[in-house]
């Protein structure tokens, strides 16, 4: 399944789809990381706001992207976590420690300028 | 009863019923006598002072479908479905205010009533009387019985109802500020009722997009493993949708119970009381609160 990757300025937003498979997860991984190379991306936002369901493998391939990313001096926001796919992921101890998360993609770019600006 | 050779063998004076047969008869004499039974009924729930919720027409009624009900029980003995119209019955009458011991007290007072018009009609036959009795009175104390406990098994589903009604009323997420919430918990946290803290301040940060929450727990006594653990877990769930959680007010009690299951208190953003946590969440969010002029 193709997953949609928009470029905003130096910024990445990359839309997970509802179903993705685990070898969508894997080809996303190494996709996102050579547009970042490709398009010298200062951020990434990974936008799950379609995803009813976080399992455990997703939730590894997330923070493995964001590491990735960060590697190549790039910022990964997660925005859109679901209530009830937040609660499901705590239960079962996923909480996507060391990645930057936000609301939705307003506070996503939100946070990302205010990262940027205290940078710059 | 005559024997082939023409002589007779003297026989008891009077056939013995089945017991089912006196069933019937019961049956027939209640119906027959309907009217005027539940009358008499209607007239004795008022000098007890029963059902004073209810109006006249209201209790003749309800006493219509309780005798009929009954008489039906007494001649079915399907007591399931007595017991389904006893929880209907409930249902109705509990929202008037009526209470257990009426309940109970009427529908032993229409057996009573039951009663004496069998001693009246069989006066003169004491053991038909008793045969009678010996049929009536189980199936009136099963009757009595079921009446009660569908009546309190609808009382205990009413109370678990409003037991749930007050626990949501009791958990009220509340915006102070743009992207500030705050939740005062107050009393009694078991796992049921922090659970569905944790849905609803999630469901509130999505609605009020808020980025800082302050939770505050003055008002709770104590605090198991297992609701220790669903606090910090609201705490990451929180963070996930990108919120900060400021936990306030937290007893002696509750800070040896975060430690002893060591709780990673980097995660846990904590301040002593409410106004601290308010202040700190402003802060947060950028605000600042100056004082213009004194109060009149």
């Amino acid at each position: 399944m193709e997953v949609p990757i928009l470029k905003q300025g130096a910024v990445l937003i990359a839309t997970f789809q509802a179903a993705l498979s685990d070898a969508d997860l894997n080809q996303l991984r190494m996709g996102l990381v050579q547009q970042v190379v490709k398009f010298r991306s200062r951020a990434v936002i990974v936008d799950v706001t379609a995803m009813d369901v976080m399992d455990s493998f997703a939730s590894r391939t997330l923070r493995e992207i964001a590491h990735m990313i960060r590697l190549r001096g790039a910022e990964t926001v997660i925005v859109g976590i679901q209530p009830e796919v937040a609660f499901a992921m705590v239960q079962l101890g996923l909480t996507l420690e060391g990645v930057a998360t936000a609301l939705d993609l307003e506070e996503g770019l939100a946070y990302l300028n205010e990262k940027f600006k205290t940078a710059n | 009863m005559a024997k082939r050779d023409g002589t007779s063998i003297p026989t008891e004076p009077m056939r013995t019923e089945e017991p089912s047969e006196l069933l019937r008869e019961l049956v027939a004499h209640l119906r027959q006598n309907r009217t005027q039974l539940r009358e008499e009924w209607v007239v004795r729930i008022t000098e007890t002072r029963l059902l004073t919720a209810m109006t006249k027409e209201e209790i003749f009624a309800e006493a219509t479908s309780v005798y009929d009900s009954y008489v039906e029980a007494l001649e079915t003995e399907a007591f399931e479905a007595l017991q389904a119209y006893a929880r209907n019955l409930s249902e109705r009458i509990i929202p008037r205010g009526v209470e257990t011991h009426e309940v109970v007290g009427i529908v032993l007072l229409l057996r009573d009533v039951l009663a004496r018009s069998l001693f009246a009609k069989y006066q003169n036959d004491f053991k038909k009387l008793n045969r009678i009795l010996d049929a009536y009175e189980p199936a009136a104390n099963r009757i009595a019985n079921t009446v009660a406990v569908g009546f309190v098994q609808e009382r205990e589903r009413v109370i678990r109802q409003q037991q749930e009604a007050i626990r949501e009323l009791s958990t009220p997420v509340l915006q102070v500020r743009e992207r500030l919430l705050i939740l005062p918990i107050i009393g009694v946290i078991d796992p049921q009722r922090a659970r569905q803290l944790t849905e609803q301040l999630l469901r509130g940060i999505r609605t009020n997009r808020a980025k800082v929450v302050v939770i505050d727990i003055t008002g709770v006594a104590a605090m198991d493993l297992t609701v220790a653990n669903n606090l910090v877990q609201t705490v990451e769930a929180s963070r996930l949708l990108g919120a900060t959680v400021i936990v306030t007010g937290l007893s002696p009690e509750i800070a040896q119970t975060l430690v002893t299951i060591g709780v990673d208190l980097g995660k846990m953003n904590t301040v002593g009381d409410l106004q601290g946590g308010i202040e700190q969440a402003e802060r947060l969010l950028g605000y600042k609160v100056e004082k213009l002029a004194e109060p009149r």
